[in-house]
């Protein structure tokens, strides 16, 4: 098990590192920074003042190290346009997008994996049917789209939850409900799939055998195993929402993490998009590791392996 | 009374192309304390008969028969609650594949003693006890340890023996064993079987044996039924079977594998010709016709049973004539 969780830590790791190069580098290449700082009334003799200034005359690999090393000790520069350091900025948006990011994860984890466990046990059935076309209907909804559509029926026209802002717990229901429906449902068909499967095992037709309930045969015995995978696509699905959450937290106005970096790519910002790149891909990488571990313990031949 | 009675049992599933017969009209008694064989090829509808008797076919197979009871009780108008509380308890059953059969997700303990606590209403310390127990019992080494280990830790012998003491947790009067030894090793297969023969007795329990190896069938069962096409074609004592042979098929059966000290050696081993008909739609007849050397026009006739001996007898119309003529 230690040596499992170490073989993780470190790909887990590299991942971060790997996207902090790549992160860095595709910024780096996508124009001259010292031209977007110093605006377009600037003169050459300016712009080059401004390269000087923010070291941005060395080469790009000592940039990167220099980047780096600060960025282990969570400093991360200041922000060109904001007023403030860009650690400071994170730390003020980041509890926005991650309560959102957390309540929209259970919210389809609570609806997804049931309605997949129903549509299995039910397989063929007009319940089965029903859940699926949910889900392809759910797919076909653009999370932008669902999240007007919620708007104009609860805030607008029904006048029952706010439209836009995050001050009050009633402020994350819409949204939860717009980036949670993203991840429904791939969540209810891999659990669906998952149970299906499980549920012809020879140790189902074993635990039937043995006199057990439905309810037991269910949950202890197939649910267990079909779980495994969705762990994993449950990690995947809210590195997604983090990313969906840029456009939600756009949408109702929520000052997020999402909404930090939709400002600093329209502004050039590069210290805060850099900084929320690699954060957003840290707590992914993050998930990750931690659907690993959790697996492990679900799965004893991964665990004892 | 017999602890099992079954008559005419008649299990079909629908298909694409038809009804499948998979078991036609089957019939027969399992007494307190002994060991029926149930023989055939793959797909002579051996397991799904099994199966049919525990009420775990699959959802797609229908059941029907004129009787099916246990110990008195009528299991076909049991509800599935109450068929819940025999299942396990009063019948168990041992499957084919060790290595798929047990939860790879729990303990060997924790399976084990699943099996007893939901049947009595026994502590976890009395469960685990019985479980030592009867690992001891079935031969595994280290009965404690093991209740720790996970499926995958054992190899498919030892899953087996688990299996098997799994079945044993209620003491069952029946004990269904669907292929025990088919997936294990030659020199582990007859060490199950022992051990499955000698805790019958032990247990006093009854036993169904579902096995395509006639060589099985000889060491360990009083009664032997053999199955063909979904239909039994053959059934007795087991000693009468094996000495008169009466239906074209078992004794096809029983030229196809070498017998010590009887077949000499370079003696050609028999083989049976053709393969095993379609079973959908309705089917007249003897199902055996096509691949026999006896078939004759009366074949496609309706089938009878004609008694060989006592308690043994033969779905062959042209055994008496045969008979006649030996």
């Amino acid at each position: 098990m230690l040596h499992y969780t170490l073989q993780r830590l470190v790909v887990a790791i590299s991942v971060a590192i790997t996207v902090s190069i790549v992160a860095f580098f595709l910024l780096h290449l996508s124009g001259d920074i010292a031209i977007s700082i110093a605006g377009p009334e600037a003169t050459p003799a300016q712009v080059e003042a401004i390269r000087q200034q923010f070291g941005l005359d060395r080469p790009l690999v000592v940039q990167y190290l220099e980047w780096l090393w600060k960025a282990v000790r969570f400093d991360f520069g200041d922000s060109f346009y904001f007023r403030s350091s860009v650690v400071s900025l994170i730390a003020s948006r980041i509890p926005v997008t991650l309560t959102l990011g957390a309540i929209s994860l259970c919210l389809s984890l609570l609806i997804a994996v049931p309605l997949g466990v129903l549509a299995a046990v039910y397989n063929g059935t007009i319940i089965d049917r029903l859940a699926l076309s949910f889900s392809v209907i759910g797919q076909a909804i653009p999370t932008f789209c669902l999240g007007l559509g919620l708007i104009i029926l609860f805030s607008v026209t029904l006048r029952w939850l706010p439209v836009s802002g995050a001050s009050t717990w009633k402020h994350y229901i819409l949204p939860s409900i717009a980036l949670g429906w993203y991840a429904v449902p791939a969540v209810m068909r891999l659990s669906r799939n998952g149970m299906l499967e499980v549920l012809s095992a020879d140790y189902i037709r074993t635990a039937r055998a043995k006199g057990l309930s439905p309810g037991v045969v269910i949950f202890k015995h197939a649910l267990r195993n079909a779980i495994i995978p969705v762990v994993a696509l449950a990690a995947v699905q809210f590195g997604f929402m983090l990313g969906g959450s840029i456009v939600i937290e756009a949408v109702f106005s929520m000052h997020g993490l999402g909404y930090l970096a939709w400002e600093a790519i329209a502004r050039n910002d590069f210290p805060v998009v850099q900084a929320v790149v690699l954060i957003l891909a840290t707590i992914y990488v993050g998930l990750t590791f931690l659907a690993d571990i959790l697996n492990a313990f679900l799965d004893p031949r991964i665990r004892l392996a | 009374m017999a602890l099992l009675e079954v008559q005419d049992l008649v299990i079909d599933i629908p298909t694409a192309s038809g009804l499948l017969h998979a078991v036609s009209e089957v019939s027969f008694s399992v007494d307190r304390g002994e060991t029926l064989a149930i023989v055939g090829e793959s797909g002579s509808g051996k397991s799904l008969t099994s199966l049919a008797i525990m009420d775990l076919l699959p959802r797609v197979a229908k059941r029907r028969a004129a009787t099916l009871t246990f110990d008195g009780t009528d299991l076909l108008s049991m509800r599935e609650p109450e068929m819940r509380k025999l299942r396990g308890s009063r019948m168990a059953m041992i499957f084919q594949e060790p290595m798929t059969s047990l939860n790879p997700a729990y303990t060997i303990g924790n399976q084990l003693m699943e099996a007893l606590r939901c049947h009595e209403d026994v502590g976890a310390e009395k469960a685990r006890a019985r479980a030592v127990e009867l690992l001891e019992r079935v031969g595994i080494a280290g009965a404690e340890r093991r209740l720790l280990q996970y499926p995958h830790q054992l190899s498919g012998g030892l899953r087996q023996r688990v299996m098997i003491a799994m079945a044993l947790m209620c003491k069952p009067d029946l004990i269904i064993a669907d292929e025990p030894t088919t997936a294990l090793d030659v020199t582990i297969q007859a060490q199950i079987l022992r051990l499955l023969h000698d805790l019958k007795k032990e247990f006093g329990m009854a036993m169904i044996l579902v096995t395509h190896d006639l060589g099985v069938v000889a060491r360990v069962a009083d009664k032997v039924a053999v199955m063909y096409a979904g239909a039994i074609v053959e059934r007795g004592p087991a000693r009468a079977v094996f000495k008169a042979p009466s239906h074209p098929y078992t004794r096809g059966l029983l030229n196809c594998i070498p017998v010590p000290g009887r077949t000499a050696p370079g003696t050609p081993l028999g083989a049976i010709r053709g393969q095993l008909p379609n079973l959908i739609g309705r089917l007249e007849g003897c199902a055996f016709r096509d691949r026999c050397d006896f078939a004759a026009p009366e074949c496609s006739g309706p089938m009878r049973y004609v008694p060989v001996d006592a308690g043994h007898d033969v779905r062959c119309i042209r055994a008496e004539a045969r008979k006649a003529v030996a």
